[in-house]
């Protein structure tokens, strides 16, 4: 073998062991984020029992209105996915930035883009955790069907996560303290959850509220949840909601690219 | 550029809009020797050593970090170089022990976890929760993942501020501890004592700028020489510095025998490096 051949080779063989090594940490660091969320109690109770009680208090609300009761079932699902990762992202990065520990990480040889995914990883797991507790609840105690199309349901859950776990992460970058993030995570998720028809349809509400419900992504989640979920629609039948979701994705990624910080603000 | 030194320092300038942190300091770490930045707060000594930790990026200068530059921030220098930052957190519901592993998984080549939990001294805490840790456990803790990754050179930022004496003596025990290891420590501290107990060279940092640099004793024995101070016979006080003490001792205590007085309060001293950073701190002020 060539001099060459051979420096490509161990290029090769050391790019290879570099991925191993990443993956190995990216594993590691999502392993360490499921563990750390068992044990706050806190956490667990606002990934699962909140959505379930959602879901028991409308089910209350609409005993007996079949439509209604089918639509909230999509609707508590597509706010699962948006507090597994938005709402749990924006708050838990600025915690750790806050209290120091991204700051810490920073200075280990961890790559960013590991340590990016094994949190994003954590996300999902609990959006999948959510989604499969919120879609069995539907099925057995509501009598909702199960969902129509899987694999539609699945990109669109991909799509909602991506949107809005980049919004989360980018929201953490424009808040100063934790509880900051707390605060402006609630005034913007409470309202949305009720203007997007996450709790049911918002076609009676003044025209104002529709409005502002009409721009902010949750509503359309939801309207493609529903699609797939109860109507067996086309994955492509609602190209201006996956367009809406995308371009606040973009939004979201490009926040997070350049209001991310790795330091405490407010020392 | 290959050198011996384990952190050179050319000319380092940093300014956060109008105000400039650092003003052109320069110094050199040798490998294996603890150097004190010491200096009061708002001195210049953390943006200077969060430069050389590849925090911060500087305005002006050289910064040679074991022959690398670290603001590029290469992957290589990180696992070579332990950090005890001033103050940052840890994940709370994890344990000492978990902590201390999961810090072990991000370096290539890391040092034995119990070995570090022992070093730090964290035994009976090993399996406490984070979040349940006092000051002082917290600070060793600090310590246990600065020395995981099994350093060539750790960075100490003010690592007793707010400790009471016997966790500031259960940390100085483990810096020597770190020293014997053969590790280059950069400290810094506003504690003059911990720059003089510690520390085998010292630059005293003020407004930005380096005022004195050398081994403890030296800089206190510097420039001041001897301190020799009296009570002549009418009560007055005296006080001169001399280098050569024994000429005059010799002139005083001749002189007072012939007279038949005593030199009341008659004492040497050499100037401690106390003295001297009092003194260079205090001027900095003045000018």
């Amino acid at each position: 073998m060539s001099d060459h051949a051979l420096e490509a080779a161990r290029t090769r063989q050391a790019e290879h062991a570099g991925a191993e090594r990443w993956l190995g940490t990216a594993w590691r660091q999502f392993r360490i984020e499921r563990k750390m969320f068992w044990r706050n109690p806190s956490a667990a109770f606002f990934n699962f029992l909140l959505p379930l009680l959602l879901l028991a208090l409308f089910g209350a609300i609409f005993a007996g209105e079949r439509a209604k009761l089918d639509v909230i079932v999509p609707g508590i699902a597509g706010m699962s996915v948006m507090s597994a990762t938005f709402i749990a992202l924006a708050y838990n990065v600025t915690l750790l930035r806050e209290r120091g520990i991204l700051k810490r990480l920073r200075g280990t040889p961890l790559p960013t883009s590991a340590w990016l995914a094994g949190v994003a990883a954590n996300a999902v797991a609990n959006t999948v955790l959510q989604l499969g507790l919120v879609i069995l609840a539907g099925r057995f105690v509501f009598g909702v069907a199960w969902p129509s199309d899987w694999i539609a349901l699945t990109v669109f859950v991909a799509l909602g996560v991506v949107c809005f776990a980049a919004l989360g992460v980018g929201l953490s970058g424009l808040v100063r303290s934790a509880e900051g993030s707390s605060a402006v995570v609630n005034l913007i998720v409470l309202p949305m959850a009720f203007l997007t028809g996450a709790f049911g349809p918002t076609g009676h509400y003044p025209q104002v509220l529709r409005a502002i419900g009409d721009v902010l992504p949750l509503k359309y989640l939801v309207d493609l949840m529903n699609a797939v979920y109860l109507h067996k629609e086309a994955i492509w039948s609602k190209p201006g909601a996956i367009a809406v979701l995308v371009a606040w994705g973009v939004a979201g990624l490009a926040l997070a690219a350049f209001k991310f910080r790795w330091e405490p603000v407010a020392s | 550029m290959t050198t011996s030194a384990a952190i050179e320092v050319d000319g380092l300038r940093k300014a956060y809009g109008d105000h400039e942190a650092v003003r052109g300091v320069s110094f050199a770490v040798e490998r294996g020797e603890v150097f004190g930045l010491l200096g009061p707060n708002g001195a210049g000594k953390t943006t200077t050593v969060e430069i050389l930790e590849g925090y911060r990026t500087r305005d002006a200068g050289t910064v040679r970090v074991l022959g690398q530059d670290p603001g590029e921030r290469p992957p290589a220098l990180r696992e070579r170089v332990g950090i005890v930052l001033q103050s940052s957190g840890t994940y709370p519901h994890l344990t000492v022990r978990e902590t201390i592993a999961h810090w072990a998984s991000l370096y290539a080549r890391p040092r034995d976890v119990e070995d570090v939990i022992a070093l730090a001294g964290l035994e009976a805490a090993a399996d406490r929760r984070a979040r349940t840790l006092s000051g002082g456990q917290a600070r060793r803790l600090d310590f246990a993942l600065a020395l995981i990754g099994d350093p060539e050179l750790i960075f100490l930022d003010e690592p007793t501020t707010g400790f009471d004496p016997a966790a500031r003596r259960a940390a100085w025990d483990t810096v020597r501890t770190l020293r014997e290891l053969g590790k280059t420590i950069l400290l810094t501290t506003h504690y003059l004592d911990e720059a003089q107990a510690l520390a085998d060279r010292v630059a005293i940092v003020k407004d930005g700028r380096v005022l004195a640099e050398g081994p403890p004793a030296e800089l206190g024995a510097g420039a001041a020489r001897y301190r020799v101070a009296w009570r002549d016979g009418a009560g007055v006080a005296h006080e001169r510095e001399t280098d050569d003490p024994t000429g005059l001792l010799h002139q005083l205590t001749s002189g007072a025998l012939a007279l038949g007085e005593r030199l009341d309060e008659l004492s040497v001293t050499r100037p401690s490096l106390e003295d001297v950073y009092l003194e260079l701190t205090a001027e900095a002020v003045e000018a």
